[in-house]
Formats: C-alpha cells, structure tokens, sequence
C-alpha cells in the first residue's frame, strides 16, 4: 500500500512523519472490530474493523451518510451499535456509559455550556474530577494559553467569535487529559480562512500532546493536510485506510478514486495483464489488482501533460482535441476531448511565457506509466 | 486601478441628506401612527379602571378615608390571605413536579407526537373553565366515578373526602394551570441543544449531575414564566375554589366578590383589589429579582 510514497518523487515530509513518540504515554490505541449497527434495514456500520495507533491522527472520511459518524459516536458512547468490539488500550469500553470512558470530543457546533463562562466551561471537567480549586484556576490558564485565549476566561460564550468558541471546545476537550480525542467535523462552521488556520493549530496540538486523535470530516483537503493515516468510509464499510499521499496516489477502489481528488474515468479492456484503451494498449506500472475484463482508467488533471508532438518515452499516451482553456489564476485547466465525446481536464501551471494551443488544435496526452491506476467499476470490496 | 472609481467629490456628503432625514422621520412618524390604536386601548381599558378602582377605594361617601384598608386587619382577611397564598405555593409548586417531567418527555419526542402530548395539554383550554371545574366535581363528590371505583375495586370502605375542601380545589386548580406551566417551560426546552448534555456526559457528568448543572440551568427562563404565571393567576382564581372548596376555601378572589354581591360595598372591594394587585406586582418582582439572579449566575 505504501510503496508509492517512496518511489515517487521527493521524500514526502508531512505532518505524518512527526506524530511524536515521546507522549504515547498518554494515548491509547483504539481497535474497533465487527462493528455493526443497523436503523431498520439501513446499515450505518456494516462489519467496521480498524486499528487506530496510538498517538495516530486518523481522519474518517467519507460523504454524508456514510457512517463516519456513527463510528465517532459509537467510540463516544452516544450510539449503541448491534454488535462488535472496541477496546482502548487492553480495556474494552464497548458497556461503559459515555461518563465513564473518559475521552475528550470537539462537537461540530462546540456544545459549549452558555450558561457558564469560558473559564467555567473549561473547569467543568474538571471540577467533575475533584481537582483541587488552585490547581483548576492553573490549569484553566494553561489551557487558554494553549489555544491562545489568554485573557478571555471571564468572557460569556455569545460574546465570542466562531473561531474563539472553536478554540474553547478544544480546550475543554483536553484540559482534563483524556488519552483519546474525538473530533465531530469540527471546522466545518468556520469560513475558509479561519479554516485553514484551526487546521494548522489543529494540528500542532495533536503534535504537542501527542494523543490519540479521531477525526471525522466529509472535506477531503482537509483530511489529506491533517491525517497521518485516513480511512474512507463509504455505505457504513471501511473502503482504504491508508496515508494520504499512498490513498491519493493508489486508490483501491473505484469509490476511494472518485471521492479523494479530481478524477476522470475511460473504460478500459483488461485480459490477464495486457490492458486497451480505446484499442490502444497501454501499460501498468504493476500487476493489476483486479482480474475483471471491464475495468476503469482513472485520470487527474494533474497526472495529464499536453504534448504537440510525441509524448517522452515512459508514458502512457492518447491522441485528444483542446476545447477550452480556463484561467484560474495560479494554474489553467485544458478541457480536451479525446475519442469524439469523452472530456478529460489537463492542469498546469500558471506561466506567462506559455503560450496556449488555439481550441480545435489536436494534441496527444501523456501520463507517467507509474500513475496508471485501474480499477474495476462498482465496489471493489472484494 | 484608480480609474474605475470615481473621482471624490467634495459635496457627495452633503447630497440627499436633508431628503434621507426627513424620509426617517416620517417612517418614525407612521410607526407611532400605527402602535397609537394600542396604546389608547390600553390606556381606556386598563389604567382607566385601575385608577378609578383605587379611586373608590379611599375615597367613600365622606371623602377621603383609610377606612375600607383599616378593615383589612381584621383575622378573617389575614386567614383568607394565607388561605390565598397556601394555595398559591402549592398548585406551583405541584404543577413544577408534574409539569416539568411532561415538558421534558413532550421535547424529546419526535415533532409529530410532541404535537399530539401538546394537544392533549391544550385541549382543556379550549373547554369552559366552569364545564371543567364541574367535571371535577362529578368526579371528585362523594358518589362520583373515583370514589365509586375506589369502593368497588375494595380498596376503601367509606368514600374520601376529595370535594369541598382545600384537596379538591388543589385538584381542580392544578389540574386548570398546568398548561400555563408546560407551554414556557416546552419552548424553553425545545431550545436547548442536546449536544449540550452528551458534552457533559462526555466530560465525565453522571446522568444526575448533568441535570442538575446544565440542564436545570438552562430551562431556568422557561420554569421561571410558568411558574409566575401559574402563582400570579392562582393568587386570583376564583370560579374553581369557589365551586370545588364549597365555601370553605375562603379565596382572596371570593372576598372581592363577596363584598360587592353580598354587601354591595365597592369601597370595600376596591380595598381587597388594590390590595391583591400590589401583593401580587411585589412577588413578580421579587420572582423576577430570583429568577434573574439565577440567569445573571452563569453568563445569560
């Protein structure tokens, strides 16, 4: 699964080679096996199994009703799933009541007390676990300093802006040292901006605590810029965990490649390891997953270059026509058409020595035979 | 760039302003023409009176008099206030304990079932009060349906005691002001988000501490409309105690009444309203500075 990362390109420095082993001490492990819950004939969960590592930013990604949630909740407290087990640690918490298994969560909408002030809302638990009162105002500061609300623990929750309450919430998700932390699309009421920098101080938290984090989201970006690993999650079934480069790069299922990045599909004929494309064959960097004669060729914008004459050696090619251009500032996307009525995009880089090719001109594409991905259309469990 | 924006001209400032200030005026003006019906109606309809009730009551056929308030300390007043405000507390304080779990389980219910419990709380409202009250008698006398039952599931031998006294009219009243409590109290519930109280389960709250903490606190406004409602028109029921105490729950209400019907004495009567009116202002303050308090505690 992993071997893309080191073959290609340079070494990938994300924020997945830094999870700090120094706190595990703090964090748990989490394994979920066979979980299944069922609304009537719909399947929320339909036999979940995973293994989350301690000290691990796992993102569940999936679109909405995919039962990404249901998980998160059922490791809460606050779902009863049908059946299965989860265990933190050595200890299965499947029969405690969610007051006992102490683990902070971050709600979507903060779930913040309003009828306490923010110095209180961060003391709650706390006080729930009779810490002394000096060591709670110690640790309520701490904790504002830790988010950078310094200062505001005297504030009213409705005089606070949607990033401060965001920053509260995760403040008294962790002030009380939970060795599990659960986060329910907990940017999704941000603006872009304010976004994109709780991600980044998301992040360096887990980094500095060190513990064990579960976070759900439907926004792909998202979890490719946070996770150490993610799990897709599709109809209540875990389709990929993987790293986030190897899941954008080495899709396993139809599902996981349309859902994570931009893509565009050709059918394609595949018999033993020879494979065609519109008649044409084209090679796989490796042995085909997937014995099916019908199967997809998945294609992204960015994988895709534009040659007038002959693609370089080392590629995969198709013969299209340029449609359109679009500006978008840092790149421009080339719509071509390529058999007659299929439409694949192509994006590059934004350079203005560059000139662009008149619409109608014919071209041939080209793409890195490392980059083939094929997969076999409908669900690829198998 | 800066040929897109118009140059800036110096009198822009100064244009329409005079027009823009007169258009505010009179938007102003038309409110005040339309809330004006209101304010007449409230002032024929309600200072009116009360001025002129206060009126009668100090000044009788010889002028200026104390009198009809100076009759007030006599014991029969002083037993019929405490009969007043024991009845008060206690159809509150009984519609809180009935009242409170109803809300609670009519705002956890999905909306179409919520609605059905909330119709059955309403439907007394749209029944007489008097054909209500008389219900209660059928029911509560010594050979209506409970005791009738009572005796022939052998559970009593002789039938209880439910009309005609303090129990009966608690009945009757509680059962009349329920809904006063319920509807504030459900609106206030319906508000609270309940990822509040999964927040404080998951921050180590036992189901009992998270009530007391957080949900408790949060249906303080709510409880505490309802509960001045319920007191407030408690203090001056008079048709169901009258009906079900069978003269011997000796209301404030019934005093009024009595003085103007029996003794023909508005001076009187007049007296025991100002009376009951300022009682009554006092304790909606007072539950109001409580009430307030509790909110002021936490933030809003």
């Amino acid at each position: 699964m992993n071997d893309a990362s080191s073959d290609s390109g340079p070494a990938f420095a994300g924020p997945g080679d830094a999870s700090a082993a120094s706190a595990q001490d703090h964090s748990l492990p989490i394994s979920v096996k066979s979980l299944v819950k069922s609304y009537g004939p719909f399947r929320a969960l339909d036999d979940v199994s995973i293994d989350i590592r301690s000290g691990e930013f796992m993102t569940l990604l999936g679109p909405s009703g995919s039962g990404k949630t249901t998980l998160l909740m059922v490791l809460a407290g606050f779902v009863r799933p049908d059946s299965g087990s989860v265990t933190f640690g050595d200890k299965e918490i499947l029969l405690l009541p969610p007051h006992k298994r102490d683990i902070g969560m971050v709600f979507q909408n903060y779930a913040l007390f309003p009828h306490m002030t923010v110095a209180e809302n961060l003391a709650y638990p706390l006080k729930l676990r009779r810490v002394g009162k000096v060591e709670i105002r110690e640790r309520v500061e701490r904790a504002l300093d830790l988010v950078q609300l310094g200062g505001l623990g005297h504030r009213g929750i409705e005089e606070l802006s949607g990033g401060q309450r965001q920053r509260v919430a995760l403040a008294r998700a962790i002030i009380f040292e939970p060795r599990i932390l659960l986060m329910d699309e907990p940017l999704s009421a941000l603006d872009k901006n304010l976004r994109e920098q709780m991600q980044f101080e998301v992040r360096r938290l887990h980094e500095q605590l060190g513990i064990t984090t579960v976070y759900v989201t439907h926004d792909q970006r998202e979890a490719l810029t946070m996770s150490d690993r993610i799990a897709v999650i599709n109809d209540g079934r875990i389709q990929q965990v993987d790293g986030p480069r190897a899941l954008y790069e080495k899709p396993e299922t139809y599902f996981v490649a349309n859902f994570i990045g931009e893509t565009f599909s050709l059918p394609v004929e595949v018999a033993g390891d020879s494979v065609t494309l519109f008649g044409q064959p084209i090679e796989t960097g490796a042995p085909l997953a997937h014995g099916d004669k019908n199967q997809s060729l998945i294609l992204r914008p960015e994988i895709l270059q534009m040659f007038e004459g002959e693609p370089d050696p080392g590629m995969n090619r198709l013969s299209g026509k340029v449609r359109q251009h679009v500006f978008q500032g840092d790149s421009i996307v080339t719509y071509v058409t390529v058999e007659g009525e299929r439409e694949l995009a192509v994006r590059r880089q934004h350079r203005s020595d560059e000139t662009e090719l008149a619409p109608g001109s014919d071209i041939q594409l080209g793409w890195l035979i490392q980059d083939t991905v094929i997969l076999p259309k409908g669900d690829g469990a198998s | 760039m800066t040929q897109n924006t118009p140059a800036k001209d110096p009198t822009a400032e100064a244009t329409n302003r005079r027009a823009l200030r007169s258009q505010a005026r009179g938007e102003q003006g038309r409110l005040l023409a339309l809330s004006l019906p209101a304010f007449l109606l409230v002032g024929t309809l309600v200072l009116v009176p009360m001025g002129w009730l206060f009126w009668l009551s100090v000044y009788g056929s010889d002028g200026f008099t104390l009198e009809n308030y100076t009759r007030l300390l006599h014991p029969a007043y002083k037993e019929t206030l405490i009969t007043t405000f024991e009845l008060a507390f206690l159809v509150t304080g009984l519609c809180i304990l009935l009242g409170y779990p109803l809300s609670y389980v009519a705002s956890q219910l999905s909306p179409r079932w919520a609605s059905l419990v909330m119709l059955c709380v309403l439907f007394p409202f749209w029944t007489s009060l008097l054909v209500r009250t008389y219900a209660w008698l059928v029911l509560l006398q010594r050979r209506g349906v409970i005791n009738t039952w009572l005796m022939d599931m052998g559970l009593i031998d002789t039938p209880l005691k439910l009309v005609h006294n303090f129990t009966g009219t608690t009945i009757g009243m509680v059962h009349i002001m329920l809904p006063f409590l319920v509807l504030p109290l459900y609106a206030s519930m319906k508000t609270i988000d309940f990822d509040l109280m999964k927040a404080a389960s998951n921050l180590g709250a036992s189901p009992t501490r998270a009530f007391w903490e957080i949900y408790l606190p949060l249906t303080l406004p709510g409880l505490g409309a309802g509960v001045i409602l319920v007191f407030v028109l408690s203090l001056g029921f008079y048709v169901t105690p009258a009906l079900l105490g069978g003269g011997r729950v000796m209301m404030w209400a019934m005093q009024i009444e009595r003085s103007m019907a029996v003794y023909g004495d508005w001076g009187a009567a007049s007296a025991l309203g100002v009376v009951l009116l300022v009682m009554t202002l006092g304790i909606l303050w007072l539950l109001g500075r409580l009430t307030g308090a509790f909110a002021g505690a936490g933030g809003r």
